[in-house]
């Protein structure tokens, strides 16, 4: 699974992109939210507050419960500023 | 037509050459977005566009999608920067074609709301204070909500 961290995500992770490979159990994107927390410091720091987070799973936004499964793209971003 | 783009564009050629030669527009619209030197009263030295390529380009054309679905329009564009741009560049044109000018300037409005609460680009304003990634305001939210359609619920409140 490739995850992309984006903005602040970045900057507190210190990683553009990095390739994981979760347990079985981690099914959906709230799964993978929490074992992420627990990759390390930056990690935690960064997703620290999850209402500050949006996620999208192969470049469509996601919710928490939606699957996620191995070979996709996971992208961690905060609410989109642009325009 | 969507574009996302590092180099400056040049608005009026843009937007003369929409729909040029369709003799069924009647008036276009256009909306230019720029760098501003101030934000919450403190000057602003330059700002740094992030995206998600690939991303950036399948919500912009399915925003464009959705505004052909909703209005009778001949055309549209939108072209938007990333990269580093310092006060008064601009960042974003947005300009809609169609028969009548209602339609042209609704569209436009539509466009404009919606890419800003959908479209993944973040903003990094750099101050004297430090680089601060902008916050997304609660206001853009408000105003891209206005035209979704009854029963339908935001792409982009998602993971909350």
């Amino acid at each position: 699974m490739k995850l992309l961290y984006f903005a602040w995500l970045k900057t507190k992770t210190g990683i553009a992109e990095e390739e994981v490979a979760p347990p079985p159990e981690v099914a959906t994107v709230a799964d993978l939210l929490a074992w992420l927390q627990g990759r390390g410091p930056g990690h935690a720091e960064a997703l620290a507050d999850l209402s500050a987070l949006r996620v999208a799973v192969n470049q469509e936004y996601a919710l928490p419960g939606d699957p996620v499964r191995p070979g996709d793209e996971v992208a961690l971003f905060p609410p989109v500023t642009g325009g | 037509m969507i574009r996302v783009q590092r180099e400056d564009f040049d608005a009026g050629k843009e937007i003369a050459a929409l729909g040029a030669g369709n003799r069924a527009v009647g008036g276009v619209a256009a909306f230019i977005g720029l760098v501003r030197d101030m934000a919450g009263g403190e000057a602003i030295g330059a700002m740094t566009l992030e995206h998600y390529p690939g991303m950036t380009e399948r919500m912009l054309e399915r925003i464009e999608a959705e505004a052909a679905e909703r209005w009778p329009l001949e055309a549209t564009l939108i072209v938007h920067r990333h990269g580093r741009l310092e006060p008064g560049e601009q960042i974003v044109l947005v300009a809609t074609a169609s028969a009548h000018r209602r339609a042209s300037f609704e569209a436009c409005e539509f466009l404009v709301d919606w890419l800003k609460t959908k479209a993944p680009f973040w903003k990094l304003e750099e101050k004297a204070s430090g680089a601060e990634w902008v916050e997304a305001r609660a206001s853009d939210d408000d105003a891209a909500a206005r035209w979704r359609l009854p029963g339908t619920k935001s792409e982009s409140d998602a993971a909350e």
